[in-house]
């Protein structure tokens, strides 16, 4: 059944398709990152391929190839129970492609996974793309192959977050904090 | 701690029909907060006792699960699927499995398939006994948690005779299961699940009809099926907004399709429907296991290919093919053919899929794990727009998330 929903993207983007294949039984098309919303799109909105269920979006870092990195679309309908895998590669000088939020609103976590671990940058996003499991204050993105296994970061300053009653102090435009600042930790002068 | 803001969105207004200008306050709620069990923050921006703005802040127990599947052979992968969902361990893990078996194109034992449904279904009742318990006990209900902790420690014993773990079970191994069932253990269940039984029905007679909970569950963290559809929500969250798709059923892997089970269905897509789709899917995963046992017929459990499993003892110790058998498995790890695949199971909290890449090394290039939470806490903001604070309790805890998986 996949197999016809596969022929189908196929024959209305003929120009977009890098490459269509199925393995494992797992219908798999690789599209042209300009074409990646429009595709979508007609995934989403035609009743023979009915794709209504964003799945997962992930990303895979080949690092010796060009392009680097492949964001892999995993898209169900649950009335036609089929699935279809569609793929984009972007390059590592360019790591962008276009925000399909406003298609598929479930694919906003895995948008911010793909930032957050790989940093891929997803454009047109109607909120701005945050990390979703690390602090902002991150630095590097731990997904991607080059990223050490047991790389450390550094201590970040504490952020200044304006309505709690301990920390650095009073923040932009709120009311003088009810006490001092303690200092961390870190902070404080080592005694010998 | 709240802090109040400035509310800029203030028209132009008529005198008469002024609006009074009004402030919205940030609540911060969690991380470690009664009703958030799991560590997430909440960003909360109020008007009221309105929610305006949901940000729920992920990320507490990550703990690098991809990476480190990705710095290991394929077996040692397992462990570290046990800890995504603790409740429900062996559904993670025969999930796994079946993605890596699919990947290798192994068929595993007729026995194997029916030991994992088994394993699968206490432990798909586990999470829903925890589920329905911790969600009376945050709408201020004790009992029924304690009757669901009950319930769930004889099933858990049952656990600890069939895997030797309560909690992490690292139960099965690719082409099959780690051992059979201990003499007796299917009487000893059958006990259990009488018992279980009973502590169910009790929760739910004393939840279903009671007011107090209705009050709190009914018409709250509403979704239609085709937003719930559009976030991408799977398991009972789906079912319960009227869409009928259980994996079980419209793909069925193992022996779901010699079972006779229903997908209970919601109409409503509110708390009270997802709460009660646990309850009927307790009693279904009750019928299956039962079915299970008068079905299975003794047999291998583990596939007898040595690329892929480990030789018997005996073979190891007295033959030269054995031992070379058991060191390649040992020292190179399996190794999986060069290719990728996404398959699927349904755990507890719904569709568990695994996108998995394999350099034909004997470690994964890449494990995506899709956990069904991840899809539901992106739904939460929109369940809960506009309702009132303590709607956000219920909400929270009948979409289950689990920290282990959606952290990751």
């Amino acid at each position: 059944m996949s197999e016809q929903a596969l022929q189908r993207v196929a024959e209305k983007f003929p120009e977009a398709i890098v490459h269509g294949y199925s393995q494992h039984g797992d219908e798999t098309l690789v599209i042209t990152r300009e074409h990646l919303v429009d595709v979508l799109q007609y995934c989403h909105d035609d009743p023979e391929l009915d794709l209504k269920m964003p799945s997962s979006l992930t990303c895979v870092d080949y690092i010796d190839e060009t392009p680097r990195f492949e964001l892999v679309y995993s898209l169900y309908s649950i009335t036609k129970r089929h699935r279809l895998r569609i793929k984009v590669r972007v390059s590592a000088e360019d790591p962008s492609v276009p925000s399909v939020l406003h298609l598929y609103r479930g694919m906003d976590y895995w948008e911010k996974y793909c930032w957050d671990m790989y940093g891929i940058q997803f454009t047109d996003r109607s909120v701005p793309v945050e990390r979703l499991w690390m602090y902002e204050e991150f630095e590097g993105h731990p997904l991607r192959k080059d990223y050490p296994l047991r790389g450390r970061q550094g201590l970040i300053p504490e952020r200044n977050i304006r309505d709690i009653y301990r920390g650095p102090g009073p923040g932009p435009g709120s009311v003088p904090a009810s006490r001092p600042a303690v200092p961390r930790p870190s902070q404080l002068p080592v005694i010998k | 701690m709240a802090q109040q803001h400035d509310n800029l969105e203030v028209e132009d207004f008529d005198v008469l029909d002024a609006k009074i200008p009004t402030k919205t306050m940030t609540l911060n709620m969690g991380p470690s907060h009664p009703a958030t069990h799991g560590t997430v923050r909440f960003n909360i921006e109020l008007d009221g006792e309105n929610i305006v703005k949901l940000d729920p802040e992920l990320g507490f127990l990550h703990r690098g699960f991809e990476k480190s599947c990705e710095n290991v052979s394929w077996t040692q992968c397992l462990p570290y699927t046990d800890r995504l969902n603790y409740v429900s361990a062996l559904c993670n893990n025969f999930g796994f499995l079946s993605a890596v078996e699919k990947l290798a194109q192994i068929e595993i034992p007729e026995r194997a398939k029916y030991i994992r449904t088994i394993g699968a279904e206490i432990h798909r009742i586990c999470d829903h006994l925890t589920g329905t318990g911790a969600t009376a006990m945050e709408l201020g209900g004790f009992s029924p948690f304690l009757y669901a902790i009950e319930a769930r420690d004889l099933l858990w014993d049952r656990i600890a005779e069939l895997t030797g773990a309560r909690l992490t079970t690292s139960f099965g191994r690719i082409g099959g299961v780690d051992r059979d069932l201990p003499e007796g253990w299917i009487q000893k269940v059958k006990d259990s699940l009488d018992r279980v039984a009973v502590l169910r029905d009790e929760i739910s007679t004393l939840l279903t009809h009671n007011r107090i909970f209705l009050d709190r569950m009914r018409h709250t963290g509403r979704i239609t099926g085709e937003d719930a559809v559009n976030f991408g929500f799977t398991g009972p969250c789906l079912r319960a907004a009227g869409v009928d798709y259980d994996v079980r059923k419209a793909h069925p892997y193992w022996v779901y399709d010699r079972m006779d089970f229903q997908v209970p269905l919601g109409s409503e897509g509110d708390n009270f429907d997802r709460y009660y789709m646990r309850i009927e899917e307790m009693k279904q995963s009750d019928a299956i296991i039962r079915q299970c046992f008068e079905q299975m017929e003794p047999g291998p459990i583990i596939i007898d290919d040595w690329r892929y499993t480990l030789p018997p003892k005996p073979q190891v110790y007295s033959t030269i093919e054995g031992v070379i058998g058991h060191f390649k498995v040992i020292m190179e790890g399996i190794k999986i053919p060069k290719g990728e695949c996404y398959a699927y199971t349904e755990s507890p909290n719904g569709e568990l899929g695994w996108y998995l890449v394999s350099d034909g090394s004997g470690r994964p290039y890449k494990v995506h794990c899709r956990a069904p939470g991840i899809p539901l806490m992106s739904g939460l903001e929109h369940m809960v727009r506009g309702a009132i604070l303590p709607d956000l309790v219920p909400t929270f805890d009948t979409i289950n998330m689990i920290g282990g998986e959606v952290e990751q």
